[in-house]
């Protein structure tokens, strides 16, 4: 089982595998920001796609041999903690007003 | 074993972005999304990123991602309803994302450089006496400049999340 | 090929010794407790009570599984799996000893050695919170709700002031491996002090010693904060409505995160596996000694047994006689290099794991929001202060 599994695949993953799987989560985010009516889904989508963007980073970081990609991961995952933590009060403040939490019910700033 | 060990990732990490978006429970999204950060996790560590797989989990899946289920159990979210409005966006929309994923993969698979190869253990820049150097030397103004982003961040959060408003 | 045999053979090793020693940990717990409380503990089960844990887990796992009908059930069987996995994954990157020859093999003595070993702790302590989260989310009641929420709540806030007091020893030896930490505490400072990090190098890490114990207690929900599994509070918390063989994941869980941050303590900041005095003037028959005066000990109590306990007249000199084996053990030249180092981080990890215990039988418990009150405007400002002054040391002192 081995030997058959060494002689598929290839000795060295390539690179645009990564960026390709990136890709494919980035649109998985997108498709989940389009389509899902709850809010915190619809966050989380976001969250997913700032995931795949933190993927092409370290995937390029190592094509460049540079450590500047680990760098503005690093920043990218320090500002989505920020934003998740004031995305959430707010959704907490929409809740305690509006007692929903379907996107399609919050569409006029009047309560 | 770079291989294996990337496909294995990268379709747990694939299939809980599909479990993400098809799932009605928002836990049960929660819970994928915190299934495609360890895998992604993974992944960093075969780029040879050690430092920020470190942080990814620490970060990312032990601290934004309690949050998030935090508040679905605070506010007791429960499954999503049916929607009501026709699924003709649905039926459009999708075959697109679709074909945009084609696109952009096969984009991405011609203009690669073909000899650009991950082999783990290449790249091993990705230490934290590396990452702390340049954070504190090129990078200084934007790390100073998020800490202050995240007081603010705390601060909005504090207000927001008060009782009496 | 060596290399995997090896690896596997010491997986197997340290996943048998820590089961074992979770299982006869609850021993250790309920004797001390009972005697800190005057009683005598477990005591017909086996010479002492010996066998308790054994009789403990045969119980939990012959015991009816009761599943409550409104339970989302995979939820609900994923918590105490995630629980234990992710309590049993830290001890993987926690190095026993040094590098040592046994039969013919130089391996050292611990499963591996991250760069990045202390991040992996602080990791898996982040994740560890998802077991309660989940746990008490999906047993679909007040109670476990309540206790899941608070137990969350608790062990998020008090991960910083443990991250800072980990991270200011840190400053001082320049690296994330455990390894190289304990390697820095090598050595005595005068030829017979210890240059452990509690006591030497810059700045004296007393501080974070202290305030990492008492971010330890809160993050392994152990008395005094242990108001999320109190009896008389939340009935059970976040465990409430588990049973049999998950009640007993969720413990073991428990007592796997204490023996891991006991021995990331003994590591950060009491040396590792170095000893208190150098070896030229005899630390290495310390544990010889030891032994051989717990077996005299066992010996003179056995000969004094008195009627209503005459069985101790033959198993007290029993054990008195399988220590004194064990204490001509560490005699023995060839098991010397390998025995020693595991003895002197036994020991630490052994008498921080008493401390728990202790503290356990002595303190009352906070309230919630006093322990909150205190995690956020009393420990986390210390922390900070503490890792401040041990930066202004390392930056005084480093040319």
């Amino acid at each position: 089982m081995p030997a058959e599994l060494t002689r598929i695949l290839p000795q060295s993953v390539p690179l645009s595998w990564y960026l390709i799987l990136s890709a494919i989560l980035f649109s998985l985010g997108v498709a989940g920001f389009l389509f899902r009516r709850n809010i915190i889904t619809v966050f989380m989508s976001i969250e997913l796609m700032l995931n795949a963007v933190n993927l092409t980073f370290v995937a390029f970081s190592y094509h460049l041999k540079q450590v500047d990609g680990h760098i503005f991961s690093f920043f990218v995952m320090v500002v989505a903690a920020a934003e998740a933590a004031v995305g959430l009060a707010i959704i907490l403040t929409v809740f305690k007003n509006r007692s929903t939490l379907e996107i399609d019910e919050v569409n006029s700033m009047k309560l | 074993m770079d291989a294996l060990l990337f496909l294995t990732f990268a379709g747990i990490a694939v299939l809980c972005g599909i479990n993400l978006i098809l799932q009605t429970h928002p836990i049960s999204s929660a819970l994928s999304l915190v299934g495609v950060m360890g895998s992604l996790a993974v992944l960093y560590l075969l780029l040879g990123g050690a430092f920020i797989a470190a942080v990814q989990l620490i970060v990312y899946a032990g601290a934004v991602m309690v949050l998030f289920v935090f508040v679905i159990m605070l506010l007791n979210a429960g499954a999503e309803r049916k929607s009501s409005k026709p699924a003709v966006r649905a039926w459009i929309s999708l075959p697109l994302i679709f074909t945009f994923v084609i696109l952009l993969g096969g984009l991405i698979a011609s203009r690669a450089p073909a000899d650009a190869a991950v082999r783990f253990g290449e790249f091993t820049g990705g230490t934290a006496a590396n990452i702390g150097r340049a954070l504190f030397t090129a990078y200084l103004l934007p790390f100073e400049v998020t800490s202050i982003l995240i007081l603010i961040a705390i601060l909005g959060a504090v207000v927001l999340a008060r009782k009496e408003i | 090929m060596n290399f995997y045999i090896v690896t596997l053979i010491k997986t197997g090793l340290v996943a048998i010794v820590l089961l074992t020693f979770c299982a006869y940990l609850v021993w250790v717990e309920r004797k001390v407790l009972a005697h800190i409380q005057l009683r005598p503990g477990p005591y017909r089960v086996g010479p002492h009570g010996l066998l308790q844990p054994l009789s403990d887990l045969i119980k939990l796992v012959t015991k009816e599984g009761v599943v409550p009908a409104d339970v989302n059930i995979f939820y609900y069987l994923l918590a105490p799996f995630l629980s234990v996995a992710l309590a049993l994954v830290s001890i993987a990157v926690i190095p026993f000893g040094p590098v040592v020859e046994v039969f013919g093999v130089q391996t050292q003595m611990g499963l591996t050695d991250l760069d990045i070993g202390v991040l992996v702790v602080l990791a898996m302590s982040s994740l560890g919170v998802y077991g309660l989260v989940i746990g008490g989310w999906a047993s679909n009641s007040k109670y476990s709700l309540m206790g899941s929420l608070r137990s969350s709540a608790q062990m998020v806030s008090y991960e910083l002031p443990m991250a800072m007091a980990i991270v200011a020893p840190l400053l001082i030896v320049n690296s994330l491996s455990f390894r190289e930490i304990v390697a820095a505490q090598e050595g005595f400072n005068f030829g017979f002090l210890p240059r452990w990090n509690v006591f030497a190098g810059p700045f004296p890490q007393l501080a974070s010693f202290l305030l990492f114990m008492i971010a330890a207690f809160a993050e392994t929900n152990r008395v005094p904060f242990d108001l999320p599994e109190a009896e008389s509070e939340l009935v059970a918390g976040f465990h409430t409505e588990y049973s049999s063989t998950m009640f007993a994941a969720f413990f073991t869980a428990e007592y796997a995160s204490i023996t891991t941050i006991c021995c990331v303590a003994s590591l950060l900041f009491l040396g590792g596996w170095h000893p208190l005095w150098p070896a030229e003037y005899g630390s290495d028959l310390v544990p010889a000694v030891l032994f051989a005066g717990a077996a005299l000990i066992l010996v003179f109590h056995g000969a004094q047994a008195v009627k209503s306990r005459m069985w101790d007249r033959f198993t007290f000199p029993a054990f008195g006689l399988i220590l004194l084996g064990v204490a001509a053990l560490f005699l023995i030249p060839a098991l010397k290099p390998v025995l020693i180092p595991l003895f002197w981080f036994a020991a630490k990890t052994g008498a921080l794991i008493f401390v728990f215990i202790w503290i356990r039988g002595t303190l009352p418990r906070f309230r919630y929001d006093q322990l909150m009150r205190f995690a956020w405007l009393t420990l986390f400002p210390l922390a900070v202060a503490n890792l401040l002054a041990t930066g202004l040391a390392v930056a005084l002192t480093t040319k």
